[in-house]
């Protein structure tokens, strides 16, 4: 297995700065550098930066790009007619499960930039290409292309230091092209998945090194991992796929409802959707706060000594000092305050559903 | 940070410093910097009863949890109270203040099986 696993062009800068590598999503990655905890704060107070290399990114070109995109993703996309403007959306099948969750970016004319997640790379690309009318071209770009996030409350000012006078960051959900420290061409997007203030940086995969070395050149930027990046979309209470939604669940379920466009005309899995939206979901993705454990994936949840359900996301919340989880509950119960228990191995310890997200202040909701 | 030589070790990284009846317990340094930052043990109290090579706790970074297995058999005199408040301590000094349980052996020839601190600075560098 180990002889399989891909790397991204930043796998040696990860190595000499000591970080731990594990499997994820067929490559090598760095879980950690000092620990998770360190970097999470990083994140939080000043400024971290991932290497998220291992994200596919599709582009999509033609005259029938918006009309093919339109029918096969959830969100509106006239709302990001305007070049450069960026949203979140889903994919999904007929049934209206979640085959992935993307970001759209307007990258030019007749032309848009997916980013979607490395473990859906093949299929997602087949997905697209089965679908896709002849007017319209595909490319895989996701091996030639890196992916470098910076993020924290610090992170805008460190990207205006390393761009040319005269270069603005561009506004939230938007993407410019940039010239970093007047030597590499990259497309910088005012998008992230931590719930702090920051960019993503693409690049060719080539010149990843440089940026990486280019950012970190800056003594408060961090380098954070895997693990960091989990605790803190976690804390947001941003959904991470193959944990919180999979093929089998839908956007209503997942409390995704809002990127799901029932007014724009038929799209895949259309019907399914305004089918679910009149009956309810069953069960609906439902945020716990854990008191005195911490809830791992697969844990059972009690409501009343009867397991109701078992937790999809879960780890311990270094801004809140606590356990935080997500589940699917029966909608009944997913209100807020319902108290429900977790089964901690040979123990139950109390929870509670709380509105997401679990963190509320942050540089971004300050913004 | 290299494993003290007044102590001996387990397989399952567990330390324990015999100190006339009583046996101190905690986990190594190479265990802590595998598991990483501690933010929760969960200990037994003082009076319980542990058999050696049974679990006795959990204890957990961010990541993952971890079983801590009793090297010896006998009953709990002291719990490290502090490290529910403070379970960091067991990565800053996981031979000293980051003790977890002292306790009354009931024979002690049960430690003879256990490592010194040269041959655990070998079975970690195997493993």
């Amino acid at each position: 297995m180990a002889d399989t696993l891909a790397r991204t062009t930043l796998y040696e800068e990860h190595v000499a700065l000591g970080a731990r590598m594990v499997p994820f999503a067929g490559f090598e990655m760095p879980v950690q550098y000092r620990g998770i905890l360190e970097e999470h704060t990083a994140v939080r107070s000043n400024v971290g930066i991932f290497d998220v290399s291992h994200m596919a990114e599709f582009r999509v070109f033609g005259f029938g790009a918006f009309d093919f995109l339109q029918r096969t993703l959830t969100n509106d996309l006239s709302s990001i007619a305007e070049l450069g403007h960026a949203q979140y959306t889903l994919m999904l099948n007929e049934q209206g499960g979640i085959l992935d969750d993307l970001i759209i970016y307007h990258s030019g004319d007749l032309e848009y930039l997916i980013i979607a997640n490395a473990s859906n790379r093949f299929s997602d690309f087949q997905w697209l290409a089965s679908l896709a009318p002849d007017d319209v071209e595909l490319v895989d770009e996701s091996d030639r292309t890196a992916l470098i996030a910076v993020q924290g409350p610090g992170a805008l000012a460190v990207v205006a230091e390393l761009t040319a006078a005269g270069w603005d960051v561009p506004a939230r959900f938007e993407l410019a092209e940039a010239t970093l420290d007047g030597a590499v061409a990259c497309l910088i997007a005012h998008t992230g998945y931590t719930g702090e203030d920051g960019v993503e940086i693409l690049c060719s995969a080539r010149d990843a090194p440089i940026v990486w070395r280019l950012l970190l050149s800056f003594p408060h930027v961090t380098p954070a991992g895997l693990g960091a990046r989990d605790t803190l979309r976690l804390e947001m209470g941003y959904h991470l796929y193959g944990s919180d939604m999979d093929s089998t669940i839908d956007p209503i379920s997942a409390r995704l409802g809002w990127v799901v466009k029932a007014d724009k005309g038929p799209f895949v899995g259309s019907s399914a959707i305004a089918e679910l939206r009149r009956t309810g979901p069953a069960h609906t993705l439902s945020y716990l706060r854990v008191e005195g454990a911490i809830p791992r994936p697969g844990y059972a949840v009690l409501h009343e000594g009867v397991e109701v359900g078992k937790v999809a996301s879960g780890s311990f919340s270094p801004t809140l000092e606590c356990g935080i989880a997500t589940a699917y509950l029966p909608t009944a119960l997913a209100g807020i305050g319902t108290e429900v228990e977790i089964v901690v191995r040979k123990k139950t310890a109390p929870a509670f559903v709380v509105k997401a997200p679990f963190v509320t202040s942050t540089s971004l909701s300050a913004s | 940070m290299s494993h003290p030589s007044d102590r001996v070790y387990s397989k399952e990284h567990e330390w324990v410093r015999l100190d006339g009846g009583v046996a101190t317990v905690g986990i190594s340094h190479f265990a802590q910097d595998q598991l990483g930052e501690v933010v929760y043990i969960d200990l037994p109290a003082s009076g319980d009863s542990v058999a050696a090579g049974e679990t006795f706790g959990e204890i957990e970074s961010v990541k993952s949890v971890s079983e801590l297995y009793a090297p010896l058999t006998g009953e709990i005199v002291e719990v490290n109270g502090a490290l529910s408040d403070s379970p960091e301590t067991v990565n800053s000094d996981p031979h000293g203040e980051g003790w977890m349980l002292k306790i009354r052996a009931n024979d002690t020839s049960e430690l003879d099986g256990l490592m010194s601190a040269e041959e655990y600075d070998a079975f970690v560098t195997e493993s």
